[in-house]
């Protein structure tokens, strides 16, 4: 019990003293997550809308392969990144193993199924009501697609905030890829589990609370400017 | 098209590298950071040299396993079988003793197999065994689970052929392994440094130590850049010569304290030691 108390503390104090290592950590959570959704979402709604409005052969396949993708196990794309960026792997001239880079293109791979498959059942729902009128009044491919994912907007909006909140959470694929490098590629979780292995348990905890905070503080921020327009919409 | 805008992309978010001077990346073994000392050599090497060390804390068997793939400039393992091997098969062409401390029996408070009166560690992992009280493994092929297996060689207890009920591995790291003993009141193995920077303890104590068995050395190796064209063997070898050179050895043996080191210094310095602390020209 005194171990949470302390673990509130150790949050409290962390975040009050603004500690500058901190700052570091969770401004790279930040920027790497944030770059990694920024990636993922011009793949993935492009991607998911297409294979929600269009027909082809395998179709039913490639739903179930997007949908089990966003299942894709953390250690496991940081490992398969590890192996390509490898010195001795295929990429292994670009140098880019243990930086934040690296990271950004493993938490790529994981959020990019995610925001794939949901775009896709969002747009096919939206399809069901809107796309004949659509195609009536003569509109294209691209102009469609455009259409219903504005109309799906707001589900978007939330689609992206669970691809960021995976993105945010994963230790798994950024410590393989990044190697938790202090002032380099330590971000929130690889320094909880570093926090943990030190047996300094109130530190780890309190840095815990700290992530669960900031999670609370992206979510409530979407939150504020999706209602800021329909508010303004309507 | 969005795959093009992507790569654009992150070329325009991907940070410039941290810093534009040199940097070597070193793979260490965990007990090296976790205990505090890298934070407390490197900084001196880099004010010395300039050189920025980018430190990977892994387990001595994936610290070799990165050397192999050529992903690290310099190893510091305690492994010495696997950093023979290593040497060998020519991933490295250079190795020097830095360092060394031992390794502790840990256990319950309450010790139920009775090993704090036993001589010495194959006479303390037997009465383990025959009690059949828990011990924990870290099972991971880091330098403190090869001289673990090394230990129930010495006393004749095959634990990894059989899979028994109160023989357990862990597969994790030495922080984690402590963490599961204390829950579990369990036995194990565990390097000095670790055990002694570890802030949740519980009721796990030293049961056993000093005996020759428990020895840790630690070395250094220089990943050759013969076989790996990318690895840094210029910047690796100030490295792996700092940490031998009287500067190096002085403040390894300097961490925390020069009373009570949590590794000694493998290098002597040549003049005879005097009991208050001298300085030899």
């Amino acid at each position: 019990m005194s171990d949470l108390v302390d673990a509130f503390a150790t949050a409290f104090r962390l975040i009050v003293d603004l500690d500058p290592d901190l700052v570091e950590i969770v401004a790279l959570s930040l920027r790497v997550s944030g770059a990694a959704l920024v990636l993922a979402a011009l793949l993935g709604l492009p991607f998911g809308a297409a294979v929600g409005l269009l027909r082809f052969r395998g179709r039913r396949a490639l739903i179930v392969l997007m949908n089990a993708a966003m299942g894709l196990p953390p250690v496991f794309v940081g490992l398969v990144a590890y192996m390509l960026l490898s010195r001795s792997g295929p990429l292994g001239l670009l140098e880019l193993l243990y930086t934040p880079t690296a990271m950004i293109l493993a938490q790529t791979a994981l959020v990019t199924p995610i925001v794939a498959a949901l775009t896709r059942q969002a747009v096919e729902d939206l399809a069901d009501e809107l796309d004949e009128q659509l195609r009536s009044l003569g509109a294209g491919f691209a102009q469609r697609a455009g259409t219903l994912l504005y109309e799906g907007r707001f589900t978007l909006a939330t689609t992206l905030l669970a691809g960021f909140g995976r993105a945010i959470a994963e230790v798994g694929a950024v410590i393989i890829v990044g190697g938790n490098i202090a002032h380099l590629t330590r971000v929130m979780t690889t320094a909880i589990v570093l926090e943990t292995n030190r047996g300094d348990l109130p530190l780890a905890l309190g840095l815990g609370i700290v992530l669960v905070s900031l999670a609370v503080l992206v979510n409530a921020c979407a939150q504020g400017v999706q209602e800021v327009a329909r508010r303004v919409e309507s | 098209m969005p795959a093009l805008l992507g790569l654009l992309l992150l070329l325009a978010v991907s940070p410039a590298p941290a810093s534009a001077g040199d940097f070597l990346t070193l793979a260490a073994t965990t007990s090296t950071r976790d205990s505090g000392l890298l934070d407390h050599l490197l900084p001196r090497f880099q004010s010395r040299t300039g050189i920025e060390v980018r430190v990977i804390a892994v387990g001595s068997g994936r610290a070799l396993e990165l050397g192999r793939r050529g992903d690290v400039d310099v190893i510091l393992a305690h492994d010495r079988t696997a950093e023979d091997r290593f040497l060998a098969a020519g991933h490295a062409g250079l190795r020097r003793d830095v360092m060394w401390n031992d390794f502790v029996l840990i256990g319950p408070a309450s010790d139920p197999a009775r090993v704090r009166d036993r001589p010495g560690i194959v006479e303390a992992l037997r009465a383990i065994a025959e009690a059949e009280r828990p011990f924990l493994s870290r099972g991971d092929a880091s330098g403190t689970h090869a001289a673990e297996l090394r230990c129930w060689a010495a006393a004749g207890i095959p634990v990894a052929a059989s899979a028994r009920g109160w023989y357990r591995e862990t597969g994790s790291g030495q922080g984690a392994t402590l963490h599961v003993a204390s829950q579990l009141d369990s036995y194990l193995l565990a390097d000095r440094a670790t055990w002694r920077s570890f802030r949740s303890p519980g009721t796990l104590r030293i049961l056993l130590e000093g005996d020759p068995l428990l020895h840790n050395p630690y070395g250094a190796l220089l990943v050759s850049s013969a076989r790996h064209p990318r690895a840094k063997e210029a910047l690796g070898r100030q490295l792996v010569d700092w940490l031998v050179s009287p500067e190096g050895q002085a403040a390894i043996g300097a961490f925390p304290s020069t009373d009570d080191p949590l590794f000694h210094p493998n290098v002597r310095p040549s003049a005879p030691q005097t009991p208050s602390g001298d300085d030899p020209a």
